[in-house]
């Protein structure tokens, strides 16, 4: 199978997937799916070393911040652990004008984006709405409703219609990320419908990470996933979502059809959750111990190392070179996290309305008077 | 900041207020590294690991294994420089007052305005309402109002001053006499216990927040009620003697292995039809085999007992009659006929009652059954059982002859048809080629499935496994 052509990957669920790296890791040149679609990547030594160095740092630093919430000082946090491909494939595709509509999960793809990884720990640790610039970064606030994203995202790929921003190689594209549980969420097939009517400038990733917290994927869905995109009327493919070339290169090509003005398209990235679903959820009691164990086998950095170490593009200095930049990186975000200050009180009033309200001014008021009103406070 | 740093229990699951420390994985003097794990706590959500929040050398372990502690209670001591040499100031086994000051232990209700976030539980066990992130300190401390008399107001136009703020740890001196005058302030709730007890209100001294009547405070009134009966043996006609005696009942709260025991058997009994057979023989045999066996090369240097026989016994009926090894599948319609036999032991252990199995027991010698065996009891009593081993079960034998009871009726582990239960082994009369002689019995008892399994095959089962343990030779070759 290795570095020839092939209709699927190599074990792949039934219905198969686009793979171009195997768990073993050998490359596969390129992948043809059903509708005549080729998929390959032609990444120089150097590409494939960063792809390696993103995977390891976002994974590293997803484990500081699950040690920061058990050591109490993050209130919550999901991790990201086993689906670090799905999300820095698909992040390295997007290109500075595409737009990203997380949800809470996509620290990876927030990694991409270049954006410092220490922005969402205002929201995680409570001290802040996690109300960044969507528009300074080119990525949405992390959103908690289950599937709402799918329908901010259309609504924005619609503008960047309106504003002309599609139809050539240089056209704007969006993004929305989701996960499996959310195709049973009425947003998001209501997304697939508006898209694919207008035609939206957008893509649509889910990550299924095989559990809707604690439901299993067979109670989501008959069918696979990336086949529902069919009754929509646009184009839907299964990836390798632990395959970090898979994730870039049937991304990048459906950016390039909807920033063409040529539609959306569903990706289904076929991954595995293998921490807990947050950091409250306990996954030992719904799944079993052989099934975590029997997808460690496909981890997504153990098969690029594989492929960077026989195809002798990288040695174990650069590994451990990586593992401790990601350290140091992650012992500053622990730092930083924890000299966080906690926010006066009365900043809640700061972000409800843009240029406020006579009422609510009232409000802030009083209650600034209230709060300075205890033994001790600066007033 | 000092070089001994102590780590507060923290918040691990939005809103819980308290964890069991399951084990600790460190000991004093242990030298660890930041985000190392340290201990296991279990919480209404989850069992989880705590790695470190500092390097450095463990200077104390403030909170045993097994103790359940609030949120926020120190339960380690690091010192994050020890190459400093040793701290003498430092020699206490209890955490500072500094830190124990911070955690606000449920004090006596009104010491807190009531309804605020962070107020205490109502008292008698009621499970506490969850709220916010972190741990209790953050919102069970109130600053004092600055410019504000803290003597009560008497003005009728004011509106109630506040509770005075909470002394550390101390719980607040019950207010008896400050009570205003007129109705008897108390809660809904408290109202209808203290009906259902045969309390009057009007008699109990309020400890509550402006005097009112706490459910402790009923309960109190209760046992004293009661004490007051004992030494004066009642010839009065009053109400029939309370039942209710709070000192003397001890809360277990139910969580763990417990709670998921409980789940299992609720589970088991009201969706499978249970029927128990029974069949008391005679294993003399058997009991002579496991002592030929013993004396063989191949097992002198393993430990076996009955069981082992057992377990074989039901695996060799288990190929002559599959159907009691199967899984009723409602969701498919379908009845699982499994060819691999996962062999359920149930198990006591401190944390309470597993059943780990050993897989494709079937396939295994009886020298490699007598090893699993021993390997799985060894594991569950150390309490290290991990859930693949206790996933996937089959069928089940509970040994309750070890606790010296004759037999049971054991409740089917969820999705198993089949559980049989091996009592006692004692010397009795019985009647032996036609003379009464003392002989070793035991009783099995056959749990099953009764929409998969009829009586017939049941009774077939249990009598191949009867029939093995009372000549297993014999069994082994007419089966053979």
């Amino acid at each position: 199978m290795a570095n020839g052509e092939s209709e699927v990957g190599a074990d792949a669920p039934a219905g198969g997937f686009v793979q171009l790296l195997t768990p073993e890791g050998e490359r596969v040149d390129s992948v043809t799916t059903a509708d005549g679609t080729t998929y390959s990547v032609d990444f120089t030594d150097d590409e494939y070393k960063g792809l390696y160095h993103d995977l390891v740092t976002v994974r590293r630093l997803d484990g500081e911040a699950l040690a920061l919430q058990r050591q109490g000082e993050l209130g919550l946090w999901a991790s990201l652990l086993g689906q670090e491909a799905a999300q820095v494939g698909s992040g390295r595709a997007l290109r500075p004008q595409d737009m990203a509509f997380p949800t809470y999960r996509e620290h990876g793809v927030l990694y991409t984006r270049g954006i410092d990884p220490i922005m969402p720990f205002g929201l995680f640790r409570g001290v802040d709405q996690g109300g960044w610039d969507a528009n300074e970064h080119k990525f949405n606030g992390y959103t908690v409703v289950i599937g709402a994203q799918t329908l901010h995202a259309t609504g924005y790929a619609m503008g960047v219609t309106m504003d002309g921003k599609t139809g050539g190689p240089d056209g704007e594209a969006v993004i929305a990320y989701f996960g499996d549980g959310a195709t049973s969420q009425g947003e998001v097939n209501e997304s697939f419908v508006w898209s694919g009517v207008f035609n939206a400038p957008i893509v649509f990733f889910c990550q299924n990470n095989q559990y809707a917290i604690s439901e299993p994927l067979e109670r989501q869905t008959r069918i696979p996933l990336y086949r529902r995109a069919a009754g929509f009327g646009f184009p839907g493919v299964r990836i390798d979502g632990n395959d970090v070339l898979a994730s870039y290169a049937v991304t990048r090509s459906a950016l390039d059809r909807a920033r063409q003005g040529e539609g959306p398209t569903l990706i289904e990235a076929y991954t595995y959750r293998m921490g807990a679903h947050t950091s409250s959820d306990d996954p030992t009691r719904y799944r079993i111990a052989s099934e975590v164990e029997s997808w460690k086998a496909k981890d997504p950095i153990s098969r690029l190392r594989a492929f960077l170490t026989k195809q002798q593009i990288a040695d174990d200095a650069f590994f451990a070179e990586v593992d401790e930049a990601a350290k140091t990186l992650a012992l500053d975000l622990r730092e930083r996290v924890l000299a966080m200050p906690d926010p006066a009180p009365v900043t809640m009033f700061d972000h409800v309305y843009p240029n406020g309200s006579p009422d609510l001014d009232e409000q802030r008021r009083q209650f600034a008077d209230y709060q300075a009103s205890f033994e001790g406070s600066e007033h | 900041m000092s070089r001994i740093k102590e780590f507060p229990l923290p918040d691990l699951g939005e809103g819980l207020t308290e964890g069991e420390i399951l084990s600790w994985l460190v000991k004093v003097g242990d030298t660890i590294e930041l985000n190392q794990p340290i201990v296991e706590v279990e919480t209404a959500k989850a069992a989880v690991e705590i790695p470190a929040k500092w390097g450095g050398v463990v200077a104390r372990i403030f909170v045993e294994a097994g103790t359940t502690v609030e949120v926020g209670t120190p339960i380690i001591a690091i010192d994050t420089d020890p190459s400093a040499g040793p701290v003498p100031s430092f020699d206490g086994p209890v955490p500072s007052a500094e830190s124990l000051a911070a955690v606000q232990i449920a004090p006596a209700e009104g010491a807190v305005e009531p309804g605020m976030a962070g107020s205490p539980a109502p008292a008698a066990g009621r499970t506490p309402v969850l709220v916010g992130y972190g741990p209790r300190t953050t919102t069970a401390k109130r600053r004092p109002r600055s410019g504000t008399p803290s003597a009560p107001s008497t003005s009728a136009a004011a509106p109630p001053p506040p509770p005075p703020p909470p002394a550390p740890v101390a719980p607040a001196a019950p207010v008896t006499n400050g009570r205003p005058a007129g109705p008897v302030l108390a809660k809904p709730p408290v109202r209808k216990l203290a009906r259902d007890l045969g309390v009057d209100l009007a008699s109990v001294s309020g400890t509550g927040p402006m005097g009112s009547v706490t459910r402790d405070d009923v309960q109190k009134a209760v046992a004293n009620r009661q004490s007051a009966e004992v030494a004066a043996p009642s010839v009065t006609t009053g109400p029939a003697a309370a039942v209710f005696d709070a000192s003397r009942e001890q809360r277990i709260p139910i969580k763990g292995v417990r709670k998921l025991t409980a789940e299992n058997m609720v589970a088991s009994a009201f969706t499978a039809p249970h029927v128990t057979e029974f069949l008391t023989i005679d294993v003399t045999r058997s009991m002579k085999a496991l002592e030929k066996l013993k004396a063989r090369r191949e097992f002198r240097d393993i430990r076996i007992s009955p069981l082992l026989l057992v377990a074989k016994a039901v695996l060799l009926a288990v190929k002559r009659h599959p159907m009691v090894n199967s899984t009723w599948s409602g969701a498919t319609n379908e009845i699982v006929v499994k060819e691999y036999v996962n062999l359920g032991i149930a198990s006591a252990t401190e944390r309470g009652l597993i059943v780990p199995n050993i897989k494709d027991a079937g396939r295994l010698t009886l020298r490699e059954l007598a090893e699993a065996l021993n390997t799985l009891v060894q594991v569950a009593r150390s309490g290290k059982t991990p859930p693949s081993d206790m996933s996937g079960g089959t069928l089940s034998i509970t040994n309750v002859g070890v606790f010296g009871v004759d037999t049971g009726t054991p409740i089917l582990p969820p999705g198993e048809s089949a559980i049989l239960a091996f009592g006692a082994i004692k010397p009795m009369p019985w009647v032996h080629k036609g003379k009464v002689k003392p002989r070793q019995v035991t009783t099995l008892a056959l749990s099953f499935d009764h929409r998969i399994i009829d009586g017939e095959l049941g009774s077939k089962f249990l009598r191949d496994v009867g029939d093995f343990l009372t000549d297993p030779e014999g069994a082994l070759l007419s089966w053979s």
